[in-house]
């Protein structure tokens, strides 16, 4: 995503202090602007983690770590933390298999083509996510929806799946709302790859398959394991598709956040359930892109 | 180059059947002469459309929505006009620590985000109020607005602007005069990705908004959390020929793909 500041030329010698002064005189609003009104509230919702709560006193600024404790003693928040988890794992796993060879296919499509199908495929990405699970919503409704009436016309499934309230629903909404970044992200790392390459192989008498797995795969790994980064960190977050499909019951993180800050009202645990996915998050990505870096090192030189 | 094969091209349309159906649907359904929901079998009617005005809090909400993506955007690059320029020009110590700072919305999860600002503007006293959703909106739109600015302003010839400084323009008119304009493309689609982002969040808004600040967005899913009915189609089929608008207009002024794709260098 930092795409753009890692190519910006630079005018400057490095460490010329001359060029320092007007560089922070530019950038000092935003950087206040950041200071006061994002960093503050992040520390303040850490710290709000740590207060106390009750029915009737509401919240009090002291520091405990009764949240935290319940959190990890009560096997409730670990089931529905697995859950969420489980949702984005799967989530990931599915927009990779089907989105890596999509973005193959689509780079293979001549100029007119290419162009409408990428609209057509990332398009979504712009529309309001109500909107689009409103459409998964319509598209399951009931033992009678669509998407039922058509598994079984064409014979995939004998009696008909439940899609709302499940997470089936929520991964094939899941699926659909973070497929453009997968794809995205697939196609950005196969403009980096010569077609001549393949070619080659071609004409050296290797079968499709073989070309696939060892000239494509390869080359286009980063892209694909970078877009799962993303499509993870985001679905693990993601709140109104599961809000929408998995209905009050079944909770994830962001959706018990919400119910803690605006249902049951007790700010701290829903302060801190959000402080965990944050952190946890954080881990994740920090963690897989320094192995991604590390393994692939030759790629993003 | 190699071309697809039948099997790569039954793949592709299941795919792209895939990620239409649930909009097609929603645009279909919106068209229902019926007073449930179900798909125009007999005949196509407007009369959801005409329904959305009997409901003053999804027209208000909606007018919430547009002026606060359009106002949050603007502010934002208010902010992000001279540090694209800071960023793109020159070298500095922290530069790097600056532009992640600067990402970072993109990267902490929205719910996160919806708390902070909602504990952070209840202390300060402006909780639920139009000012503290505008805030909000200026720092998570930031990322958008700063990084087609940046490209903008990383791929413009300074050669211009130093023709300009040898005829004696300084400062502010070899800014408005000269610079402004040769990155005003990048402004703009920066302006107009931003107001899709400010006009689509829902995940932090939620927290923030109260009835009277209710955005678009929020409205409905507080509306479909309680039923499913034609009335909700047709609000998102307006919500979708809406963001349609948008994208066109950013289409004409920079290129989709080049936004889409996050390809930042013009020149590449």
């Amino acid at each position: 995503m930092s795409g753009a500041i890692d190519t910006a030329p630079v005018h400057a010698a490095p460490g010329d202090s001359s060029h320092a002064r007007p560089a922070w005189a530019l950038s000092a609003p935003a950087l206040m602007l950041f200071a006061g009104v994002l960093v503050i509230p992040l520390v303040m919702t850490v710290m709000l983690s740590f207060h106390d709560w009750g029915q009737y006193k509401g919240i009090e600024p002291v520091f405990i770590l009764k949240n935290w404790h319940e959190i990890a003693t009560d096997p409730y928040y670990a089931e529905m933390f697995w859950r969420t988890f489980r949702i984005a794992l799967l989530t990931t796993l599915i927009a990779a298999l089907f989105g890596a060879p999509e973005a193959y296919i689509l780079n293979r499509m001549s100029g007119r083509w290419k162009s409408l199908f990428l609209l057509l495929i990332l398009g979504p990405l712009l529309i309001s996510v109500v909107a689009r699970t409103l459409g998964w919503a319509l598209l399951f409704g009931g033992n009678n929806g669509l998407m039922n009436k058509l598994l079984m016309s064409l014979g995939l499934i004998g009696s008909p799946l439940r899609f709302m309230f499940t997470e089936t629903g929520m991964v094939v909404a899941l699926v659909h709302v973070m497929m453009p970044f997968m794809v995205m992200s697939v196609w950005a790392a196969l403009q980096r790859v010569d077609p001549q390459i393949e070619n080659a192989a071609l004409s050296l008498g290797a079968s499709p398959l073989t070309i696939i797995r060892r000239i494509v795969l390869p080359q286009i790994m980063p892209g694909v394991l970078s877009g799962a980064i993303i499509v993870f960190s985001l679905s693990a977050s993601a709140f109104a598709t599961p809000a929408i499909i998995g209905g009050r019951r079944l909770k994830v993180a962001a959706t018990l956040a919400y119910d803690e800050f605006l249902n049951t009202l007790d700010w701290p645990l829903g302060a801190a359930v959000a402080v965990l996915l944050l952190v946890a998050l954080v881990l994740i990505v920090v963690g897989s892109n320094a192995l991604i870096e590390r393994r692939y090192a030759e790629v993003f030189r | 180059m190699r071309t697809n094969g039948p099997l790569a091209l039954i793949f592709h349309t299941i795919f792209v059947v895939f990620m239409l159906a649930p909009i097609v649907v929603v645009c279909l359904v919106a068209f229902t002469p019926e007073g449930y929901l179900s798909l125009p079998t007999n005949g196509f009617s407007l009369r959801w459309f005409r329904a959305i005005a009997n409901y003053p809090e999804f027209v208000h909400a909606f007018w919430v929505s547009l002026g606060l993506g359009a106002l949050s955007s603007f502010v934002a690059l208010l902010f992000a006009v001279p540090s694209a320029l800071a960023i793109a020009r020159y070298s500095f110590r922290g530069r790097d620590a600056v532009a992640a700072l600067f990402l970072s919305p993109l990267m902490i999860p929205h719910v996160v985000l919806g708390i902070a600002f909602l504990r952070f503007f209840t202390t300060i006293g402006i909780g639920g109020s139009f000012a503290g959703l505008l805030i909000a909106h200026v720092v998570v739109v930031f990322p958008f607005a700063l990084r087609l600015t940046l490209a903008a302003a990383t791929g413009m010839d300074r050669s211009v602007e130093m023709a300009a400084v040898s005829l004696g323009a300084g400062g502010w008119t070899l800014f408005r005069r000269v610079t402004l304009p040769l990155i005003l493309p990048g402004v703009i689609s920066g302006w107009a990705l931003a107001f899709i982002q400010s006009f689509d969040d829902l995940t932090m808004t939620v927290f923030l908004a109260a009835p009277g600040t209710e955005t678009l967005p929020v409205r409905m899913f507080l509306y479909v959390q309680d039923n499913i009915d034609p009335l909700v189609t047709s609000i998102s089929a307006s919500v979708i020929a809406i963001t349609m608008t948008a994208l066109i207009l950013l289409d004409r002024f920079y290129g989709l793909d080049r936004v889409l794709a996050g390809k930042s260098d013009p020149e590449r």
